[in-house]
C-alpha cells in the first residue's frame, strides 16, 4: 500500500512537472477595489505573492482600481476592448447588471469536485445572499462588511454614561445622544451626538434604517423595490428627525469621505461607519472608543456590504480553474483571518474565526467581532436590475428629504414610481 | 504638376486628418447614431426618438442644465475679472513680485483631483478651514456642500480659485507686450489710471480676453474632476453638471444609448457658444 502510494506520487509529480512544462504559465488578471482608509493595497499585493509562491504556474495581475464604481468600469472597459481580465473583486450588488451584460459566470459551473462544492457552502449565509441568483453562486465574498456604530467611550463617560453600553434601541440613541451634544454658549454645538453619512452610499445607510423598522427594500431578483411602504417612510423620517427634531445628528447631509476624521478629531460621540474602517480607526483614535451594533427599532439589523469575487464569463476553461483556486486562495481561513485582521472587514467563513491567528485577535481586541455578530440580524444590500440608477433615485431621495426639500412620503413615492418604471420591463 | 502638389498637400495633411478623424469626427458620429439607433449598451436596428424623449422628460437633466449654465455665468467672468486684477497687480513693480507670481499661479499647476481632496476638508463643517474662520468671527458653521443652496456656489468658488491662475499668465503675457510709449504719452496729457486702462490697457488685452473667454467657457462645461471628489454631483443633482451625468449615466448606470443623447446636447451647447464667440464677439476685438 505505501509503496503504491510513493508510486502514485511520484507519477504524480513527473506528471505535474511535465504538465508545467508543456503548458505555459496561466496568466490571471484581477480588478480589485478598495473603498475606505488604509493601505489595503498592500494587504491584498502580500496575498497574491503568498498565492504566487505556492502556485508557481499561475502568474496573478492584480491591479487597484479605485472604488467599486471604477472597479467595474475598468473591469468591463478592459473585457470590452479585449484585454485579458479573467476575475474582479466588484461590488456584491453588481450582480443583476453584470448578469445583464453576460460577463459573468456562475462558481457552480467551474467547481467539479465535492471538495469544492463544501468549499462553497462554507461562508456566512448572510454573506451569500447578495451573490445568489436563481440558486446559482455568481458572487463570493471577500471584502465583506456591516455597518457599526463606533462609539468614543471618553465621551460616555465624560457625559455621565456607562462607556460598555452604547444605545441599543433607536430611543437611546436619541437620550444618550442628546446628553453626549454639547454646545458652547452661543448655542452653537461643538460636539455632536452621532453621525449617519448621506453622501457616498445613503442608501446603505437608510438599508439599516429600514431593516431595523423590520423591512426589506427589495426582493430576491431584483426587480422589485418598496421603497414607498410606510415602514421605509417611518424609517426615512426617523433619519430626518434625528437632525431636526432631536437634534442629535447634524442637519442636512453628512460626508462619507470625511466621517472617520470627525469622529477620530472628536467632534461626533457616535458614527456609523463600514466594519472595513476598524483597523484604520484602531491605529488613529487617541481615546479609549468602542464598537457595538447597530440600535434597533423592532429588530436589530444592517445590509452586509463590499465585494465579491465574480469569475468571467470569457476566460478558457483552464483560466477559469486558475481563478478558481486563486479565489480559493483568498478566502481560506488563514487567509481570510489574515485580511480580516488588517483590515476590519469581517472573516467571511466561520472557519476564519475559529483560526488561532483572528481568535486571538477577536480576544484582545473585541470589536473585531461585532461585524460577525451583527449577522445574524444582517440582510442583503440594496441590489436590483440596473442598479445604478435605482440606486440613485433612492440617494436623492434620502438627500432631497435629509436637506428639507421634500417630505419622506412624497420623496419615497416618486423614487418607487420611477424605479417602477424602469425594473417594469425586468418582471 | 498641379496632379502631384495636389497628391502632396494631401499627404502632408494626413497625418493631422487621419487623427481627427479617428478621434473626433468619427466618434461624434458614432454617438449621434448611437442617440437615435441605441438602447442601454445594445445597438437596436431601427430609428427611434427613444432616448431625447426621455430626455425631455427627465427632471435630473433639466436641472443639471441649469446647474451648468449658471456654473458657467458665474465661474467664467468672475475667473477672467480675477485674472486680470492679479495680473494687473503682479505687473506693476512691487515688492515680492515673482514670489506673488507664483502663489497666484500654483492652484493651476496642483492635479484636480487633489485639489479637490484639499477643498473637501477645507469644506468640511466640524473640522474645515472655513468654518473655524467663520466662527472665530464669531459666525455659525455652514454645510457648504451638504446644503443644496451652497453646494454649487462652492464648487464655483474653488473652480475660480483654479481657473484664475492659469488664466492671469496669458494677461501677465500680454500685458508685457503693450508698448510703454503709450503710457508714456498718456501721462504726459495727464489721464488718470482708470483712464488709461479703459482706453489702452483693455482695448489692447482684448484678444486674450477672447482667448481666455473661450477656455473658461470650455472649461466651465467640460471640467468636472472635482465633482468625483466633492460632491459627486449632490446633494440631490445641487451640483451635478451635464458631462458628469453623461459619465453618471454612460458608466455608473450603462446606459450608453442615453448617455450618447445627453452628449448631443452637450455638443449642441458647445457649438452654439462657438458660435456666438466667433461670430459676434470676435468682430469687437482689435489685433
Amino acid at each position: 500500500m505505501r509503496k503504491n502510494l510513493k508510486k502514485l506520487l511520484t507519477v504524480g509529480a513527473i506528471g505535474l512537472s511535465f504538465s508545467a512544462l508543456v503548458h505555459a504559465k496561466t496568466e490571471l488578471t484581477m480588478y480589485y477595489p478598495v473603498s475606505v482608509g488604509g493601505s489595503l493595497t498592500k494587504v491584498v499585493d502580500s496575498i497574491v505573492a503568498d498565492f504566487e509562491q505556492q502556485n508557481p504556474d499561475i502568474d496573478v495581475n492584480a491591479i487597484y482600481a479605485g472604488n467599486y464604481n471604477d472597479a467595474r468600469v475598468k473591469a468591463l472597459a478592459a473585457l470590452n476592448s479585449g484585454k485579458p481580465a479573467q476575475l474582479s473583486v466588484m461590488f456584491s450588488i453588481d450582480v443583476h447588471e453584470l448578469m445583464d451584460l453576460d460577463a459573468i459566470v456562475p462558481f457552480d459551473e467551474v467547481i467539479s469536485t465535492p471538495e469544492e462544492k463544501t468549499w462553497l457552502n462554507s461562508f456566512h449565509p448572510a454573506l451569500m445572499e447578495n451573490g445568489l441568483v436563481d440558486g446559482k453562486t455568481y458572487g463570493i465574498p471577500f471584502q465583506r462588511s456591516t455597518i457599526v456604530m463606533y462609539y468614543n467611550k471618553d465621551m460616555f463617560r465624560a457625559a455621565g454614561l456607562d462607556p460598555e453600553k452604547a444605545p441599543s434601541s433607536w430611543q437611546e440613541l436619541i437620550d444618550m445622544g442628546q446628553k453626549l451634544t454639547k454646545k458652547d454658549s452661543s448655542g452653537k454645538v461643538t460636539q455632536w451626538g452621532a453621525m449617519i453619512p448621506s453622501t457616498g452610499y445613503p442608501y446603505w445607510m437608510f438599508g439599516a434604517l429600514t431593516k431595523e423598522k423590520g423591512h426589506k427594500l427589495m426582493n430576491q431578483a431584483g426587480n422589485k423595490t418598496y421603497f414607498d411602504d410606510p415602514k421605509a417612510i417611518a424609517a426615512l423620517e426617523f433619519w430626518q428627525d434625528l437632525g431636526d427634531k432631536y437634534q442629535v445628528i447634524p442637519k442636512g447631509t453628512i460626508e462619507w469621505g470625511t466621517l472617520r476624521q470627525n469622529f477620530l478629531e472628536e467632534k461626533t460621540a457616535m458614527m456609523w461607519h463600514s466594519t472595513g474602517n476598524l483597523t484604520a480607526v484602531k491605529n488613529a483614535a487617541k481615546f479609549d472608543f468602542g464598537v457595538a451594533m447597530l440600535p434597533a427599532n423592532v429588530e436589530r439589523g444592517s445590509p452586509t456590504g463590499g465585494g465579491n469575487f465574480y469569475l468571467f464569463k470569457n476566460a478558457t476553461t483552464e483560466e477559469k480553474k486558475a481563478a478558481l483556486e486563486l479565489v480559493k486562495f483568498m478566502t481560506s481561513p488563514e487567509q481570510a483571518a489574515k485580511w480580516s485582521i488588517q483590515t476590519g472587514y469581517m472573516g467571511i467563513s466561520p472557519a476564519a474565526y475559529q483560526t488561532p491567528e483572528l481568535k486571538e485577535y477577536v480576544s484582545s481586541f473585541p470589536p473585531a467581532a461585532v461585524a460577525r455578530d451583527q449577522l445574524k440580524f444582517a440582510t442583503a444590500e440594496l441590489s436590483t436590475h440596473q442598479s445604478g440608477r435605482v440606486r440613485k433615485l433612492l440617494d436623492d431621495a434620502i438627500q432631497a428629504v435629509l436637506n428639507g426639500q421634500q417630505s419622506a412620503e412624497q420623496a419615497l413615492t416618486s423614487a418607487q414610481k420611477q424605479a417602477d418604471r424602469i425594473l417594469s420591463r425586468y418582471r | 504638376m498641379f496632379k502631384t502638389y495636389k497628391a502632396q498637400a494631401w499627404l502632408l495633411l494626413a497625418p493631422a486628418l487621419i487623427l481627427l478623424v479617428a478621434f473626433t469626427y468619427f466618434p461624434i458620429g458614432n454617438t449621434v447614431w448611437r442617440s437615435f439607433f441605441g438602447f442601454g449598451v445594445q445597438m437596436g436596428d431601427y430609428l427611434s426618438d427613444e432616448n431625447y424623449a426621455r430626455l425631455m422628460e427627465d427632471t435630473v437633466f433639466w436641472k443639471v442644465l441649469k446647474n451648468n449654465l449658471l456654473y458657467a455665468l458665474v465661474t467664467v467672468p468672475a475667473s477672467i475679472v480675477l485674472a486680470l486684477v492679479m495680473a494687473l497687480w503682479v505687473n506693476s513693480k512691487i515688492a515680492g513680485q515673482s514670489f506673488l507670481r507664483l502663489s497666484f499661479f500654483t492652484p493651476t499647476m496642483l492635479p484636480m483631483i487633489s485639489v479637490a481632496n484639499i477643498w473637501l476638508l477645507f469644506y468640511s463643517p466640524e473640522i474645515g478651514l472655513f468654518n473655524s474662520v467663520l466662527e472665530s468671527f464669531g459666525g455659525s458653521g455652514i454645510n457648504w456642500l451638504g446644503d443644496p443652496d451652497t453646494a454649487l456656489y462652492s464648487l464655483m468658488a474653488m473652480t475660480i480659485w483654479k481657473e484664475a491662475g492659469f488664466f492671469m499668465i496669458f494677461y501677465l503675457a500680454a500685458l508685457q507686450t503693450i508698448s510703454p510709449d503709450l503710457y508714456k504719452a498718456a501721462r504726459t496729457e495727464n489721464a488718470s489710471a482708470w483712464y488709461i486702462f479703459r482706453r489702452i490697457t483693455f482695448p489692447l488685452l482684448m484678444p486674450t480676453t477672447l482667448f481666455v473667454f473661450v477656455n473658461a467657457l470650455l472649461n466651465a462645461f467640460k471640467l468636472i474632476d472635482h465633482l468625483f471628489i466633492l460632491t459627486k454631483g449632490g446633494p440631490n443633482n445641487a451640483t451635478n453638471l451635464l458631462l458628469y451625468y453623461i459619465y453618471e449615466n454612460s458608466f455608473s448606470f450603462f446606459d450608453t444609448a442615453y448617455a450618447s443623447a445627453l452628449t448631443v446636447v452637450l455638443l449642441l451647447v458647445l457649438i452654439i457658444m462657438a458660435l456666438i464667440q466667433f461670430g459676434i464677439i470676435e468682430r469687437r476685438v482689435h489685433y
